[in-house]
């Protein structure tokens, strides 16, 4: 009997090796799983039921194209595509034996921070399933989380892996920029834009990096890893120089219960070895938010251009020529939250407005950039609350989308300067996981690994949801 | 910042995206409050101060030359809601 809300995918690997279990049942283990939880949760769009794999399966973000399975985004427009070629990503799950589950839910285009911005509806918390998975990897988070899958992968923008991790209660890594690639994901924001796992322990989250980072020829913006990926082992963490910077700690809307289990997660970190201080990022959380909410809408604008009705996607019927057609097409098939990003993000672009807005964020992005890199000159790793809140309840905060969009304020600052950020649950507040940031700098996933490894160690949080405990 | 009717109706152009009067409305007085809160970033004076475009420092990569398999005109139009002939049906431009 395979307890698919306990075991990891280090543990199932296991079971494999000394065939104990077969592939086979090892599968039909998380598609029980599914039938039975899915339709609460609502975490996966699509299941597969047959795909070729001989080790533990996984479930991937609906924006990662899959070879002969449909792949929406999230989008009405993107309703019934099937791609006929595999993303770089899901190739190199097939080539490591990983059979897919499916395709989890998401907000639409990755845009939004609940999962309620999904064409589709949204996806539920397993933790509490009036509540949201957070977003816009919600899906795969509530997968992982609510025992209907072994890992997973998401994509991270401004927070998309990091946030919903936190408010699943499981670890999630958002790489460093360039080191897994974008080829056949679809794209949002591509100067952010990132791929990577969503999973139970932090070495399993050190296991699927290393299966889908390093350079791909088809994506020329990813480079080769400077160090191989080791799976952390050690279990303290001495010598480690931890930095708390106080914006990303202090910010206005941190709730207190939020609080009290970072700052308990830095004493157990001191008592592991780790020396920590005090540091400052003066402008990257004040003007990190304005600044993601133009770049990340400009490049949308231009992403999103390719939607049109022509070559694949939905088509609408209309009168006239292929202007109108492109037009009531766009209307029909994208729901509001791409409709209002490509707003905003044509704006910022356009004749008279693209120096004092798209210009301007980009210099803030070199400042937040110069901020993180003066910080790393006295520390390793920088720590804080992934999100602001525990998960939100489903509609709190859907009138309102700038609201929405602070739920990303602690994530979006190190998105901005390409570093790599990992969320592991440090504990609970209302009943409900807290996520702890940690923040390195670029190519620093090892060391990310080694402290998110001691700590989840020394926290001893229980994974599985209580009421499915 | 207080987009207009006619802001909108123009962005809306710039962007081929038709809008109902419901949304014209309603993302106009959302798009105001957005502009409002990302119009922060002029309060810095970065005048000295570069722009990032990409976070990793990548200039010029270029690939070989080599020939490799591409999708086929099948694989191509597998997904075009209106394939004519071998080609992507659309209506008179």
């Amino acid at each position: 009997m395979i307890d698919t809300l306990r075991i990891t995918a280090e543990e199932a690997m296991g079971l494999l090796e000394r065939r104990e279990v077969s592939p086979a049942e090892l599968r039909r283990a998380y598609l029980d799983a599914i039938a039975e939880r899915n339709p609460e949760l609502h975490a996966y769009l699509t299941v597969t039921a047959d795909s070729p794999g001989d080790s533990v399966p996984i479930a991937f973000k609906d924006v990662v194209s899959t070879k002969g399975v449909e792949t929406t985004a999230g989008s009405k427009i993107l309703k019934g595509y099937v791609p006929v070629f595999d993303s770089t990503v899901a190739a190199r799950c097939k080539d490591a034996g990983l059979s897919l589950l499916g395709k989890t839910n998401m907000d639409e285009f990755a845009m939004g921070s609940s999962t309620e911005n999904s064409a589709f509806g949204p996806s539920h918390n397993p933790w509490d399933t009036d509540r949201v998975p957070g977003g816009s990897s919600g899906g795969s988070a509530a997968a992982v989380a609510g025992g209907l899958a072994p890992w997973a992968l998401g994509s991270d923008t401004g927070g998309s892996i990091k946030q919903p991790a936190a408010l699943c209660g499981i670890v999630g890594l958002r790489p460093t920029y360039g080191t897994v690639s974008r080829y056949g994901i679809v794209a949002f924001a591509s100067s952010l834009d990132q791929i990577g796992p969503l999973t139970r322990t932090v070495r399993d989250c050190a296991l699927l990096y290393r299966i889908v980072s390093g350079r791909d020829p088809c994506d020329t913006t990813t480079v080769e890893l400077p160090l191989p990926v080791e799976i952390p082992e050690v279990e303290d963490l001495k010598g480690l120089r931890i930095g708390v910077p106080r914006e990303l700690n202090e910010a206005e809307g941190i709730e207190p219960g939020v609080g009290v289990a970072v700052e308990n997660a830095i004493e157990l970190a001191r008592s592991l070895g780790a020396e920590i201080g005090a540091c400052e990022l003066p402008r990257s959380v004040e003007f990190g938010m304005p600044c993601y909410y133009l770049i990340a809408p400009a490049e949308a604008s231009s992403n999103l251009a390719r939607y049109d009705g022509v070559r694949y996607g939905l088509r609408s019927d209309v009168e006239g020529g292929l202007t109108e057609l492109y037009e009531r097409t766009r209307h029909d098939g994208f729901g509001d939250e791409p409709k209002r990003r490509i707003m905003l993000g044509t704006y910022a672009l356009s004749a008279g407005y693209y120096e004092a807005y798209y210009g301007q964020a980009q210099k803030v992005r070199t400042v937040i950039s110069r901020e993180f890199a003066a910080a790393f000159e006295r520390f390793d790793v920088l720590v804080s609350p992934t999100s602001p809140t525990v998960a939100f309840r489903l509609g709190e905060k859907t009138a309102n989308p700038l609201a929405m969009y602070l739920a990303d304020v602690l994530t979006i600052p190190p998105n901005m300067a390409g570093l790599p950020s990992l969320s592991i649950p440090c504990g609970l507040s209302d009943g409900l996981p807290v996520g702890l940031q940690l923040i390195g700098p670029q190519f620093s996933e090892n060391t990310l690994f080694r402290a998110a490894h001691a700590l989840e160690r020394a926290i001893g949080f229980d994974t599985v949801p209580e009421r499915l405990r | 910042m207080a987009i207009t009717r006619d802001d909108v109706l123009h962005v809306a152009r710039l962007a081929r995206l038709e809008l109902s009067d419901e949304e014209v409305e309603r993302f106009g007085g959302q798009l105001s409050a957005i502009l409002d809160a990302v119009g922060k970033v002029s309060e810095l004076d970065l005048d000295d101060v570069p722009p990032t475009s990409h976070p990793l420092d990548l200039v010029n990569v270029f690939g070989e030359d080599v020939p490799r398999p591409c999708l086929s005109r099948e694989e191509a139009l597998a997904n075009a809601p209106d394939p004519e002939d071998g080609f992507f049906g659309v209506p008179p431009v």
